[in-house]
């Protein structure tokens, strides 16, 4: 019984990690780049989140939904502004400007008048409830987590797979020139990904700042960096990647946290990214292709 | 002839510093097909970019249908009703066959008319019909050449460019696909075929352009070309 609610506390952390490691993955399929700002995507998520349901009075899920919408502005101005002069340019410089996004999110958000620098504990929009399933304890949360995040799952195979602005990022994503010249506008297109990847990074951050309760504007820096390690597990690039890699990583930070030490957790999370980039730099999904340039 | 449809003035193409097209001119009329020839490096990959907008003009104009299309974004150039079948075929390995087709009418919006013209595709291409539900990186490399030019049919052009259509396909196969832009433009779409292929191009084309190192250096209708001592051992591999 024990064991097994470790596993649900590791499920309960793996799609969270799920909904930002997308982010990293679906950005990375389109540009062959790691936003390394989309931790602090995250974080505004959570912030926006949590100002929506206290502050704000609005109803959980309104908060949610313009934590959704303030998150894709967001990563859609990140893009247009540090991400999209660069495209051309030999990868490195983009990196670094991400590097240089992600430090001035952090900053700019610990400022006085934006979020300030200290930790805010998170007064839920509703209380805790505890089931007992003969020993094996549920709550209110994770079961929310999980159907808001299966629903989310749904919904981006359905857009990527079934839609016409879903075939784009596709064509996109395999050859800017070619998806040009049937007409697709590639820069609308870039831009709608970083959007969806940033709304998904957005419920991440709300969910996560609901069920660990406790904010502050460094907070995307971990779970960032786990996600993006997921995605790498699972096949950069790769959707159903992102997603067993973050439920795998999930499981491991969980299970090294109750087994072994909380403290070992963030050591042996990133010895699975130095791993993974040693082993198979493609991840468990990943195909032997040569990178594109 | 009929009217203009596409005119290209002096145009200039550079990549970094280095000039591919030194000043190029030439005109395509409606209801024509066209060939650039050349060798490897002339230049006749880069012209066709420069038209479809996936490089920029330097100097220079192109003129399609009246209209300039030098500073047009190429997702626009598309919707004049410019397909651009790329050198090496370019098809998207990870989408279906059908994903393919459906791509090549991105600009299009009516279902049922679209449905109609992957259905006219299959026809001309009937191994595509039997392939439609795999992924297009899977098929052959003939396949990929049917399924490219299929691609660019989809989008109802009435500028059709192809990039080297012969490119690494058996004779037969060369054959039947000089044989299919044949029956497209007398359907009534224009043409406008870069080829390596000086025997074949000059066999289906109205007129030719000759192209050496980013310039024009001889033109004319192809049957004179053909007698053309110049062309015949230059691009006929004739011993003059
Ligand atoms: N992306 C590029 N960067 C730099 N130079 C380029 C690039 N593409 C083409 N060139 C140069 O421009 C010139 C013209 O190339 P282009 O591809 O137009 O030739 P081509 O006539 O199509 O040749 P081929 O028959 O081999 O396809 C060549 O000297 C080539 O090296
Ligand atoms: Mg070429």
């Amino acid at each position: 019984m024990e064991f097994l609610a470790q596993v649900i506390n590791g499920l309960q952390l793996g799609l969270v990690y799920a909904l930002i490691a997308l982010g990293y993955t679906m950005v990375y399929g389109i540009v062959r780049l790691i936003n390394f700002a989309h931790g602090d995507i995250f974080m505004v998520g959570a912030f926006v989140g949590y100002f929506g349901f206290t502050s704000w009075g609005l109803p959980f899920p309104l908060a949610i939904l313009t934590a959704m919408v303030v998150c894709s502005i967001l990563g859609v101005t990140i893009e247009r502004v540090a991400y999209k002069p660069l495209r051309y340019a030999p990868k490195i410089a983009a990196l670094i400007s991400a590097f240089g996004m992600s430090l001035f999110l952090e900053y700019f958000c610990s400022l006085k008048f934006v979020f300030g620098p200290n930790f805010r504990v998170v007064k839920r929009p509703f209380e805790e409830i505890h089931w007992n399933l003969g020993g094996l304890t549920i709550t209110n949360i994770q079961v929310m987590i999980f159907i808001v995040v299966v629903v989310m799952l749904i919904i981006l195979q359905y857009l990527i797979f079934r839609t016409k602005i879903g075939m784009a990022m596709r064509s996109v994503s395999m050859d800017h020139n070619t998806a040009r010249l049937m007409g697709v506008n590639v820069d609308n297109t870039i831009s709608v990904t970083f959007a969806i990847g940033s709304a998904f990074a957005a419920v991440g951050g709300v969910l996560y700042a609901v069920a660990y309760p406790q904010i502050y504007p460094f907070m995307g820096i971990m779970p960032g960096l786990k996600a993006f390690t997921a995605a790498v597990l699972g096949g950069i690039g790769i959707i159903p990647g992102a997603v067993l890699g973050a439920l795998i990583m999930g499981q491991v930070e969980t299970m090294t946290s109750a087994y072994l030490s909380s403290q070992l957790r963030d050591a042996i999370a990133f010895s699975i990214l130095i791993l993974v980039l040693l082993i198979r730099p493609t991840g468990i999904l990943g195909r032997t292709e040569t990178e594109k340039v | 002839m009929s009217s203009v449809l596409l005119e290209v003035k002096d145009l200039e193409v550079f990549y970094g510093s280095i000039q591919a097209l030194q000043g190029i001119s030439f005109v395509v009329h409606e209801g024509e097909i066209v060939t650039l020839i050349g060798a490897n490096g002339a230049g006749k990959s880069t012209t066709m970019r420069a038209i479809s907008g996936l490089i920029p003009v330097k100097r220079g104009e192109i003129i399609y249908k009246g209209q300039r299309l030098n500073k047009m974004p190429a997702h626009k150039i598309v919707r004049m009703g410019i397909s651009h079948v790329p050198e090496g075929r370019q098809i998207f390995p990870n989408l279906t066959v059908m994903e393919n087709l459906l791509m090549g009418a991105y600009t299009r919006t009516d279902k049922k008319e679209i449905e109609d013209s992957v259905g006219m595709v299959m026809e001309r291409f009937p191994r595509l019909k039997e392939r439609s539900a795999q992924l297009a990186g899977t098929l052959s490399g003939g396949e990929q050449q049917m399924l490219a030019m299929g691609r660019g049919l989809m989008g109802k052009p009435n500028l059709l460019i192809l990039d080297e259509p012969s490119m690494g396909l058996s004779p037969l196969l060369v054959e039947e696909i000089f044989e299919i832009i044949k029956t497209i433009n007398r359907q009534g779409t224009t043409v406008l075929l870069v080829e390596q292929n000086a025997y074949m191009a000059l066999q289906v084309a109205h007129r030719a352009y000759v192209l050496e190192t980013g310039r024009i250096v001889l033109s004319g209708n192809t049957a004179e070309l053909q007698n053309d001592p110049r062309v015949r051992s230059a691009y006929l591999g004739e011993i003059a």
